[in-house]
């Protein structure tokens, strides 16, 4: 505490950290990008390990024969699919039935805040079919789920083959302890969000749904199952879901050691883990997987089927097929034996997957960085901020006297209320405009423009977005004259502001904190009314919300290995866009609320300070 | 100065009116950092549903609050929303007479001071003057109305005591009152007593007689109202399950549900042979600053009376935020310390990163299941640290604005130099 109470001392410690701001604060942001840098370098990781005592020692043996049938039983319900024209719901209840399951279906429909212009869907009905297989073995509290959505086109057949083959060798096997749900769900998340509610009782988002006539116990954990083709080279995890959530790191972990039980290919984010970390392109390698990761869940979406199910309490990933040119195929009976193991495992739990992490980052498949090791790099960027608010706050609480000819000492004015105060509710007021006016505007833009709904709603927020730019004098509206004090309290508030919002965002998803941190602090920390105007402009639109998303998709593409043009990159990020206020009014994501009415607004605080007269 | 306080009720009025219409109402309701076992909405309507059905409104372990109040809401049932802005009215009122009154006392005495020269002359910048004071009442009154932490607690009806004081008798009973509400506002027994004794010009002198007979007669008024009060749940109740249901709660602290004090992370960590050992521990420290304050603030009893709502505010077992508005009030009564504040800025940091990630990491923790009870304690901790930092730090500040009024503004050492003030 002597620090807190020996003015000596203190006044020492803000004397230096006054004087040396900038260059702190330049250290600071490199060595938070450098620390996130090394997060993927293998001698500073960690090996993954199952926590899970349950799921660790005990040895299962896998037996499931029918790969072949099973794979039979996804063509015929392909021909079904396709006579149909849709979830043939009439021979999944059959063809379950026949396997010994309690079957059930549920209808839902939804209409869409505007037309879905990538999935070509705006009124959606459709139907979940599950069948229950009960425990034999215990009391029947509890459950897991294995699901496989009934897509569009070709796609996934053999996912549902390999669903029903399963439902059927486990219906003859007695050591079930949990119930074990097979779920095969129309319009992919939009069907797993319906059935997710119906279990639960819950109506987050407004969607109409018919109650579920049976249920199993609590569910404890979730697989989805996406698979395209008869053999597979790879199997791909993933992980990502609503809001940047991830399952407990125990999922992935059982999924890794069963895949080299058996010897499948296994990857996560389409990469396979190298062992030469040594070499500059293993390193690459590993930086390349974890930059995926974090801007898959920067993205706040759900990458897969499994990711609703986490908000419900679930530990849940996807399971992805991957058929590749490489010589050496794995057949389906191999994916049925993977599956059947896991379930076993997850059978023997005795409580929900807990004992693992939460929050990780995977540079690849067999290595993680838990929440202590990557935090530092954020709180390195956060540091700026407080720093760059300690040297406001001292600036403004020991204010330059002028002293004038006559000797008397002119203290400047303290700043009105009113020049803070406006700011800040018409940048908010912006923001409010941003979130609620393209979906409302969607039908006067599609009257006035030769343009379809989802273009409508796209552009009027593009349009909002760059219009608010225009508000950058707003503290003279009522206020009159802006003073020296008045900009430094408004930077003041706006780093401060700007800190706890990027501190709280990286709590709930560290990979969004990070990436707005990564643009928004270095803007936050020089921007001020005597930088070069112009040039400062430039810099701080290259900064924006709005771009750094641009980049992030085109920086996304070029990590997939399939770099876009410009033309295809614009393209791609109008329909990011549209995708991601769909999420927020589908499944309840929260990036664009945050962007809208959070970060965008903050970045307007800057903007006015950029343009204080 | 009526008309801006009106004006301050109606938009205060208004904001709560607004608020119990939204859907935010429900919302706030349900958040522990707002209520607490001991005062939520819920838990009253729970036990007027009791009491209807003739059973006692404690025999279940829900209702915990003392019979008066569920008599109360008994008759103001569908009133419910008035009278809770009836009562965040009334407080504030209460709070903006209190402290016109104090600012007039302080105002006296300095006068009386300046006349006899009792004041260096290099301190005249920290003399008060009239203008900067008009306003601190309404300040007070804005501060309590306007505060977010007020307007959540009043929107999700919790049942927090007020408490004012005038005259002797009137004094008493309203400490009774709040003593018999949660047994922690005893403190104020002593800051109470002493500002009446400093309004009659009695000194505080052990060896005089006429302070000792105050002293008993305000005590016996004291516990007098209380066993009047207590006799008169016995007697609308008809048996003594209060007793236990309210008081035992409160010190006992059977409920671990978490909160922003300390009590619930630590009692439900404990092992049980320790627990009444810590428990008294815990519950002491309310008690415990009293006498050392009372001796060392016996000249400035309001001030005494702030550092005592504060410290029940960061200490009782069950503390909400609404506790924390009521000390907050006072800040501006003591905006002339500001300038010896040392941490504030850090402090104020702390407090704001802190209210917003309550519900964050509460979120992380129910909802999503990824964090844990230690994310959310880490937070109640540094929040309580934070208040403790202020309030160490309001004191400090205020010791040595005394300091400097008897000793001169810019002290020198004996060799000529500057000296600087240190705490240790």
């Amino acid at each position: 505490m002597g620090l807190l109470s020996d003015p000596n001392r203190r006044r020492a410690l803000i004397g230096m950290l006054t004087r040396l701001n900038a260059p702190i604060c330049m250290i600071c942001y490199m060595a938070g990008v450098a620390w996130f840098m090394g997060l993927a370098f293998e001698p500073f990781t960690l090996r993954t390990y199952m926590s899970e005592n349950a799921m660790g020692s005990t040895m299962v043996e896998e037996r499931f024969p029918a790969g072949e049938r099973a794979l039979a039983t996804g063509r015929e319900f392909a021909a079904h699919k396709k006579k149909t024209g849709g979830m043939p719901v009439d021979w999944l209840v059959r063809t379950m039935q026949a396997r010994g399951l309690e079957v059930y279906t549920q209808r839902f429909s939804r209409k869409l805040p505007f037309p879905d212009e990538d999935k070509e869907r705006y009124m959606v009905k459709g139907t979940n079919v599950y069948g229950i297989l009960r425990a034999p073995r215990a009391p029947r509290t509890e459950a897991l789920v294995l699901s496989a959505p009934c897509s569009p086109g070709n796609e996934n057949n053999q996912a549902v083959g390999i669903l029903l083959g399963l439902a059927q060798y486990f219906r003859s096997q007695i050591y079930w302890a949990k119930d074990i749900i097979f779920l095969v769900n129309e319009h992919d998340l939009i069907g797993m969000q319906a059935w997710l509610e119906g279990y639960h009782h819950t109506n987050t988002t407004g969607m109409d749904w018919s109650p579920l006539q049976g249920r199993g116990g609590s569910i404890q954990a979730a697989l989805s199952l996406e698979l395209s083709s008869d053999v597979v080279t790879s199997l791909d995890l993933v992980l990502e879901g609503l809001n940047g959530q991830l399952p407990n790191l125990d999922l992935a972990n059982l999924f890794y050691a069963f895949c080299q039980k058996i010897g499948v290919l296994c990857t996560t984010q389409g990469k396979l883990p190298r062992n030469d970390w040594d070499t500059t392109s293993g390193y690459s390698h590993a930086v390349q997987t974890m930059m995926l990761m974090v801007l898959k869940q920067a993205s706040s979406r759900p990458w897969g089927d499994h990711g609703l199910f986490l908000r419900y309490h679930i530990e849940a990933a996807s399971i992805k097929g991957v058929n590749s040119f490489r010589p050496y195929k794995t057949d389906a009976t191999t994916v049925g034996r993977l599956l059947e193991g896991m379930y076993r495992k997850l059978n023997n739990l005795l409580e929900r997957l807990h004992q693992s992490y939460f929050f990780y980052l995977m540079p690849s498949l067999t290595r993680f960085v838990s929440i202590g090791y990557y935090m530092p790099a954020f709180g390195l960027l956060a540091l700026i901020l407080l720093l760059r608010a300690l040297d406001l706050w001292v600036q403004l609480s020991s204010p330059p006297t002028r002293t004038t000819e006559d000797g008397v000492e002119v203290v400047p004015a303290s700043p009105g209320v009113l020049s803070i105060l406006t700011p800040l509710v018409i940048s908010h007021l912006t923001g409010v405009a941003l979130y609620t006016l393209p979906v409302l505007s969607q039908e006067l833009a599609v009257e006035h423009f030769p343009v379809s709904e989802t273009e409508a709603v796209v552009l009027t927020a593009i349009a909002i977005y760059t219009g608010g730019t225009r508000s950058h004098d707003t503290h003279r509206l009522l206020a009159g004259e802006g003073t020296e004090q008045g900009w430094k309290v408004l930077k003041l508030v706006a780093v401060l502001y700007l800190a706890v919002l990027l501190g709280c965002t990286a709590l709930i998803n560290f990979s969004l904190g990070f990436i707005l941190a990564l643009t928004l602090v270095p803007l936050a920390a020089f921007i001020t009314p005597h930088v070069p105007k112009t040039l400062s402009a430039v810099v701080m639109v290259i900064l924006s919300p709005g771009l750094t998303l641009l980049f992030a998709v085109f920086f996304f593409q070029e990590l997939q290995e399939t770099p876009v043009t410009l033309q295809e990159g614009w393209m791609l990020y109008l329909s990011v866009i549209s995708q991601g206020i769909l999420d927020h009014a589908l499944y309840g994501s929260l990036l664009y609320p945050l962007a809208a009415l959070l970060v965008y607004p903050c970045w307007l605080l800057f903007w006015n300070i950029l343009f204080w007269k | 100065m009526a008309a801006p306080l009106a004006l301050l009720l109606i938009v205060a009025v208004t904001i709560r009116a607004a608020l119990f219409r939204t859907s935010l109402a429900n919302l706030i309701s349900e958040r522990v950092e707002v209520v607490s076992p001991l005062n939520a909405w819920k838990r009253v309507v729970e036990g007027l549903a009791l009491l209807d059905l003739d059973i006692s409104p404690y025999s279940g372990d829900v209702f915990h609050e003392t019979p008066m109040v569920i008599y109360l809401f008994h008759f103001l049932m569908d009133y419910a929303e008035i009278t809770f802005m009836l009562a965040d009215c009334l407080t504030a009122v209460a709070l903006y007479l209190a402290v016109k009154d104090y600012n007039k006392q302080v105002f006296r005495k300095q006068k009386f001071a300046l006349e006899a020269d009792r004041i260096p002359m290099d301190c005249l910048e920290l003399i008060r003057s009239p203008t900067e004071m008009y306003y601190i009442p309404l300040k007070v009154a804005m501060f309590y109305l306007l505060n977010p932490f007020t307007i959540v607690s009043c929107v999700a009806k919790c049942t927090c005591g007020c408490l004012i004081y005038g005259s002797a008798l009137l004094s008493a009973i309203f400490l009774a009152l709040a003593t018999y509400q949660s047994i922690y506002p005893l403190t104020l027994c002593v800051p109470a007593l002493l500002y009446l004794l400093q309004r009659l010009y009695i000194p505080v002198n052990v060896r005089r007689s006429s302070f000792w007979f105050y002293t008993l007669q305000y005590l016996f008024m004291f516990l007098g109202s209380l066993l009047v009060l207590i006799c008169l749940s016995f007697f609308l109740l008809g048996s003594w399950d209060f007793l236990p249901a309210v008081y035992g709660f409160i010190l006992s602290v059977p409920d671990l549900t978490p909160n922003i004090g300390l009590f619930w992370y630590f009692f439900a960590e404990m092992f049980d042979h320790f627990r009444l050992f810590f428990l008294c521990v815990f519950q002491i420290n309310v008690f415990f600053y009293t006498l050392p304050l009372s001796i060392k603030l016996k000249e400035h009893p309001v001030f005494l009376i702030f550092m005592q709502i504060a410290l029940i505010a960061i200490f009782k077992s069950y503390p909400t935020v609404g506790d924390l508005s009521l000390y907050m009030a006072f800040l501006p009564v003591w905006n002339h310390l500001y300038r010896f504040l040392r941490n504030i800025f850090l402090v104020s940091c702390v407090l704001l990163a802190c209210s917003a990630l309550f519900p964050v990491l509460w979120h992380l923790w129910i909802y999503a299941g990824s964090a844990n009870s230690n994310f959310y304690y880490a937070i109640t901790l540094l929040f309580s640290v934070a208040q403790i930092l202020l309030v160490s730090d309001y004191f400090y500040a205020f010791l040595r604005r005394e300091h400097h009024l008897t000793n001169g503004l810019y002290l020198k050492k004996k060799d000529g130099s500057e000296a600087t003030l240190v705490l240790k």
